[in-house]
């Protein structure tokens, strides 16, 4: 197994679980964070799965995918999903495909 | 490679050969950016151009070679007017419809969690994209960044 560029942190708030991913976001990272995502919410059954985007180095059309399969499945079990902080570049991506008007996002006060 | 030393517009080039690993997206744009950075890119266009390189790049892994393995060939060529032309080309199984392809949220591979935004990125990102493609025989994928303008 070659290694991975990205890594997911979790903490768990009431029913809200926080997901925040940081690295670099592609296809080769993505399949991992897939299944370690998947495999907490399954286990955990959150109302809201919070992805905290803040710390990603780098990001291609992967990430997408990423938070649309995540949005998919906590819809499924009855949750919802949100998008917490992305930077601009990030932004920039996620609107491509109009993503900032399918999933809430919420920006941390500074 | 050698019309380098003739055509006086060239800068510099540089060609690259990876095999179709998941892991060589990284490698491929981080080596594709570190050369082009000669040029003294801006941050935004240095990460325009990472992105459109790692779709392209992923497209041979995921579609072009998807159930076999082959290597990936990657020309970069720096221009003295600060164009960059990025050409990557797989030996892969080819698009049968390129216009369908470059549709926004056109996949084959939903399974996948493929986005169908890869040809999007690449054209939002870069200044010019151009794909030859033939059944059986691969694709190139020709991307044209021009640096420092500001969109």
């Amino acid at each position: 197994m070659i290694k991975t560029t990205a890594k997911l942190n979790y903490t768990v708030d009431g029913e809200r679980l926080n997901l925040s991913l940081s690295g670099e976001i592609d296809h080769h990272s993505a399949l991992s964070l897939r299944e370690e995502a998947d495999a907490l919410i399954y286990r955990l059954r959150p109302k809201i799965v919070a992805i905290e985007l803040s710390s990603i180095e780098f990001m291609d059309s992967s990430g997408i995918g990423f938070i649309m399969g995540r949005f998919s499945l906590a819809k499924k079990l009855g949750g919802e999903l949100v998008m917490v902080d992305p930077s601009p570049r990030v932004s920039k991506i996620l609107s491509l495909a109009g993503m900032e008007r399918i999933i809430k996002t919420e920006r941390k006060k500074k | 490679m050698r019309n380098v030393f003739t055509d006086e517009k060239i800068k510099n080039k540089m060609k690259l050969c990876l095999p179709s690993f998941s892991a060589n997206e990284g490698m491929a744009r981080a080596a594709v950016a570190a050369f082009c950075s000669q040029l003294d890119p801006d941050a935004v266009d240095i990460a325009d151009i990472k992105c459109a390189v790692s779709e392209a790049v992923t497209n041979c892994i995921v579609h072009a070679y998807r159930e076999t393995s082959g290597l990936i060939y990657i020309t970069v060529t720096l221009y003295r007017d600060d164009t960059v032309k990025i050409e990557i080309r797989d030996r892969g199984c080819g698009i049968p419809d390129v216009k369908a392809a470059r549709e926004p949220l056109f996949t084959t591979d939903a399974a996948g969690e493929r986005s169908g935004m890869g040809f999007t990125v690449m054209e939002s990102f870069t200044d010019g994209v151009r794909v030859r493609s033939k059944t059986g025989v691969g694709t190139t994928v020709t991307l044209i960044k021009k640096l420092g303008r500001k969109e």
